[in-house]
C-alpha cells in the first residue's frame, strides 16, 4: 500500500512515475532546476512556509471551497454527486492554489521576475494575479492565436500588470508558449518558471500535484462532516495536463476502493483527428521536460490536438497521470465537444451553476459510467465557465 | 581513434537537413568538404526544439514541412558520401520514436562519428541507454555550460572520451545574439579539466574574431544559427570564407 502511494504522488530520485516524468533538460537548465528542487525541499519541510500558504488559501482565495451535494444530479444518476466547488475560488478556478503556492516559493528563493506559459489565460490570470499581490515582474507567454481566442483573458492579465508575450513558433497554441517560456527561462536564469500544471521536468510536476494537493484534503474531511463516509466510491476530474485531476486524487492514490476517474477531451471524436484524447491516442515521448503519454507522429513530431476546451488541448499529460493510467489505477473516459456543451447546459440549469468548459467533461463524464445508489460520487468542478459563456451562448 | 582529437584546430558546421529545401543538404556537405570544414552536424528537426533560438526553430519547422524525418537523413547520407565525421544532432523524441536500437543500428551502418541529443542529460543517459549505446559502439557527446561544476565536467569528459565535450558559450539558447563574451580563463580552466577530451565551444559563435578566441582555448568551434542564417540569404560560401579565409590550406 505505502510504495503505490509514493510512487503516484512522490517520484524517485530522478523524478519518475514508473516509466514517466525525469527531468529530460538541456544542461542549460540543470542549474535552474537544481535551485528550485533544494529550495522546495526546504520549504517543504519549513512549517513557516506550509502556514503562509494554508493562511492565503484561507484569507485570500476564499477556501475551504465547498462540497457541494447536488440532489438533482444525485436523482439524475441514482447516486450521490457531490460537487467540489473550485470554481468558487478567488479567480475563478483551481488554478490560484498552485499559483500562490509557487509565488511564495519563489519568494523564498529571493526570486523578484516570474515568467509562465498560458493556454486559455486560467493560469496566467492566477499567476498575474499573485504577482501583482506579492510585488512580482510578471511575464506571460501565450500562443499567438490563443491570444485572439482568449481576449478577455488577456485583458485581466494586462489589467494586472502582467506583460503577455505572443508565441508565434510552431503551432502558435499552448504547448509553443510553454517552450518559449521554457527558452525565457534558459536565458533568464534569474527568473522563476511559474508552470501551470503537472507537466514539465521533475521536480514541477511533484510541486504542483502538492500545491494542489489541499483539493483531495478536504474533499475526505468534508465528505466525513456531510455524511458519515471515510471515503467516496468514485472521484471525477478533467484532465489536460492534469493539475485539478492530480490534487482532486492526490490523498486517494493509495485507497484501493476509492475509483479514479481521468476525463480527457476526445474533441470531434477519438479518430476524427480533431482530438484531445492523449491516453487513448498517445504514446510514450518526451515532450517540456519529462517522459509521457504524448500525441505524436510516427516521426514523433508532436501532434496539435483538439478540444474545444482551450484549457484541456494539451498533446501530453502530466508524467502522474500517464503512470497511473498505464497502471490501471485511474480509468480514462473521453467526453466529446458536443457531450461537454450538454453537459454544461444541464448543470446551468439544474443547479444554477456555470462550469468552466473543462469541468464540464468532467461533469458529461457521469452519463459515461456505471452508477448504483451505492455510490458516492465526486466531480471535481475546476472552474466557473464566465470565460466561456461566448462559447456557449453562440453554440447551445 | 577519437576523430576529433586533432592537432590542428577545429571548425565544424551545423545544418538543419532539409532546410531550406529537402534535398539541401548534398549541396551543403559537398561545399563545406570543399572549403575544409572538420566535421558536420547534421541538424534531425524537431517540433519543440527547446534549447534553440529562432533561427533553429524556424529551419526545423521548415524542413519537417519539407518532409525531412530520420530515415531521409541517413538515406541522404548514405548517398551523399561525404569523406567528414558527421555527427547527428537533434531532440530525444524522434530518436525514441524510431526506436533507438534501430537508430543506433543506423548509426553504425553510417559510421556517424557521434550524437548530441541535449535533452538527453547525463543522468538519462546513464540510467537508461549508456549500454545500449556502448553496444553499438557510438559515444554521444554532452552539453557543459561555463557554470557546469568541475566535478560535473570532469564526469562528462570520462562519457565523453571517445567524442567530445560541447561547451555551451553562455548559459543560453542558440544564436543568440548578444555579444559573445567568453570567459577565457574559465575556457582555459575547463579545457584542463577535460583532460585528453576534445573541448568544442558552440552558441552563438558567429566571426572570425569568435573563432580566434575559441581556438586559442579550445580544440575547435561549432558554428550553427549564423550559418543558416547565411543560407537563407544563400551566402553561405562568403560566410565560411570570411570566417577563415585561410581555408583550406589551414588544416596542411
Amino acid at each position: 500500500m505505502e510504495s503505490i502511494t509514493i510512487t503516484h504522488t512522490q517520484p524517485d530520485d530522478l523524478g519518475f512515475y514508473g516509466n514517466f516524468g525525469g527531468a529530460f533538460v538541456p544542461e542549460l537548465l540543470r542549474p535552474n532546476i537544481e535551485e528550485l528542487s533544494s529550495a522546495y525541499a526546504k520549504c517543504n519541510q519549513d512549517s513557516s512556509f506550509q502556514d503562509s500558504f494554508v493562511q492565503l488559501l484561507k484569507d485570500y482565495v476564499g477556501r475551504p471551497t465547498s462540497l457541494y451535494f447536488s440532489q438533482k444530479l444525485s436523482s439524475k444518476y441514482g447516486c450521490s454527486v457531490f460537487l467540489k466547488r473550485e470554481d468558487l475560488n478567488h479567480t475563478g478556478a483551481h488554478k490560484i492554489n498552485n499559483a500562490l503556492g509557487q509565488i511564495l516559493l519563489a519568494k523564498r528563493m529571493g526570486k523578484t521576475h516570474i515568467v509562465a506559459e498560458t493556454g486559455a489565460g486560467q493560469h496566467g490570470v492566477a499567476t498575474a494575479t499573485a504577482c501583482a499581490l506579492m510585488d512580482m515582474k510578471c511575464i506571460v507567454f501565450m500562443g499567438e492565436k490563443d491570444i485572439q481566442r482568449q481576449a478577455p483573458n488577456v485583458q485581466r492579465m494586462q489589467f494586472l500588470g502582467a506583460e503577455v508575450v505572443p508565441a508565434t513558433s510552431g503551432s502558435k497554441t499552448l504547448k509553443d508558449a510553454t517552450n518559449e517560456a521554457i527558452r525565457y527561462w534558459i536565458n533568464h536564469p534569474q527568473a522563476y518558471y511559474l508552470i501551470g500544471s503537472v507537466v514539465g521536468p521533475h521536480p514541477y510536476p511533484m510541486i504542483v500535484a502538492d500545491f494542489q494537493s489541499i483539493i483531495s484534503a478536504e474533499i475526505k474531511l468534508q465528505l466525513k462532516e456531510k455524511t458519515g463516509y471515510e471515503l467516496p466510491t468514485k472521484i471525477v476530474a478533467c484532465v489536460g495536463g492534469g493539475s485539478n485531476a492530480a490534487g482532486a486524487f492526490y490523498h486517494f492514490y493509495s485507497k484501493d476502493q476509492v475509483e479514479l476517474i481521468a476525463v480527457e477531451a476526445s474533441g470531434k471524436g477519438i479518430d476524427s483527428g480533431a482530438s484531445a484524447a492523449t491516453s487513448a491516442l498517445g504514446s510514450p515521448g518526451v515532450l517540456h521536460g519529462s517522459m509521457t503519454l504524448l500525441m505524436q507522429d510516427h516521426h514523433g513530431q508532436v501532434i496539435e490536438p483538439h478540444s474545444i476546451s482551450a484549457g484541456l488541448d494539451y498533446p501530453g499529460i502530466g508524467p502522474l497521470h500517464a503512470h497511473s493510467i498505464s497502471t490501471g489505477r485511474t480509468k480514462a473516459v473521453y467526453v466529446s465537444d458536443n457531450e461537454a456543451l450538454m453537459a454544461a447546459k444541464e448543470l446551468t440549469l439544474l443547479e444554477g451553476i456555470i462550469p468552466a468548459l473543462e469541468s464540464a467533461h468532467a461533469l458529461a463524464a457521469l452519463d459515461k459510467m456505471t452508477l448504483t445508489n451505492e455510490d458516492v460520487v465526486v466531480v471535481n468542478l475546476s472552474g466557473r465557465g464566465d470565460k466561456d459563456i461566448e462559447t456557449y451562448t453562440q453554440l447551445i | 581513434m577519437n576523430v576529433f582529437r586533432q592537432s590542428h584546430k577545429q571548425l565544424s558546421i551545423f545544418t538543419t537537413a532539409g532546410y531550406p529545401t529537402i534535398d539541401s543538404l548534398y549541396a551543403q556537405l559537398q561545399m563545406l568538404e570543399q572549403k575544409g570544414i572538420d566535421f558536420i552536424e547534421v541538424g534531425i528537426p524537431f517540433s519543440d526544439p527547446m534549447a534553440d533560438g529562432p533561427v533553429i526553430q524556424e529551419t526545423s519547422s521548415i524542413a519537417i514541412k519539407n518532409g525531412m524525418h530520420i530515415d531521409l537523413i541517413f538515406d541522404q547520407l548514405s548517398e551523399i558520401k561525404c569523406p567528414l565525421p558527421i555527427v547527428l544532432m537533434g531532440y530525444l523524441n524522434p530518436v525514441l520514436q524510431y526506436g533507438i536500437d534501430r537508430f543506433l543500428e543506423r548509426c553504425k551502418q553510417q559510421h556517424i562519428a557521434s550524437l548530441i541529443l541535449p535533452d538527453m542529460s547525463l543522468d538519462i543517459y546513464k540510467r537508461f541507454y549508456e549500454q545500449t549505446f556502448l553496444s553499438y559502439n557510438i559515444t554521444p557527446s554532452f552539453l557543459i555550460t561555463p557554470i557546469t561544476s568541475d566535478e560535473r565536467i570532469k564526469e562528462t569528459a570520462e562519457v565523453c572520451r571517445d567524442s567530445f565535450v560541447y561547451l555551451v558559450s553562455n548559459n543560453a539558447t542558440t544564436g543568440s545574439t548578444g555579444n559573445l563574451n567568453l570567459d577565457q580563463k574559465r575556457i582555459q580552466e575547463i579545457k584542463n579539466v577535460c583532460g585528453e577530451t576534445p573541448l568544442f565551444i558552440g552558441f552563438g559563435i558567429r566571426s572570425s574574431r569568435d573563432l580566434t578566441i575559441v581556438h586559442e582555448h579550445a580544440d575547435g568551434a561549432i558554428i550553427g544559427s549564423a550559418f543558416l542564417k547565411a543560407v537563407a540569404q544563400n551566402e553561405t560560401e562568403d560566410f565560411i570564407t570570411k570566417l577563415r579565409p585561410n581555408l583550406p590550406s589551414f588544416q596542411q
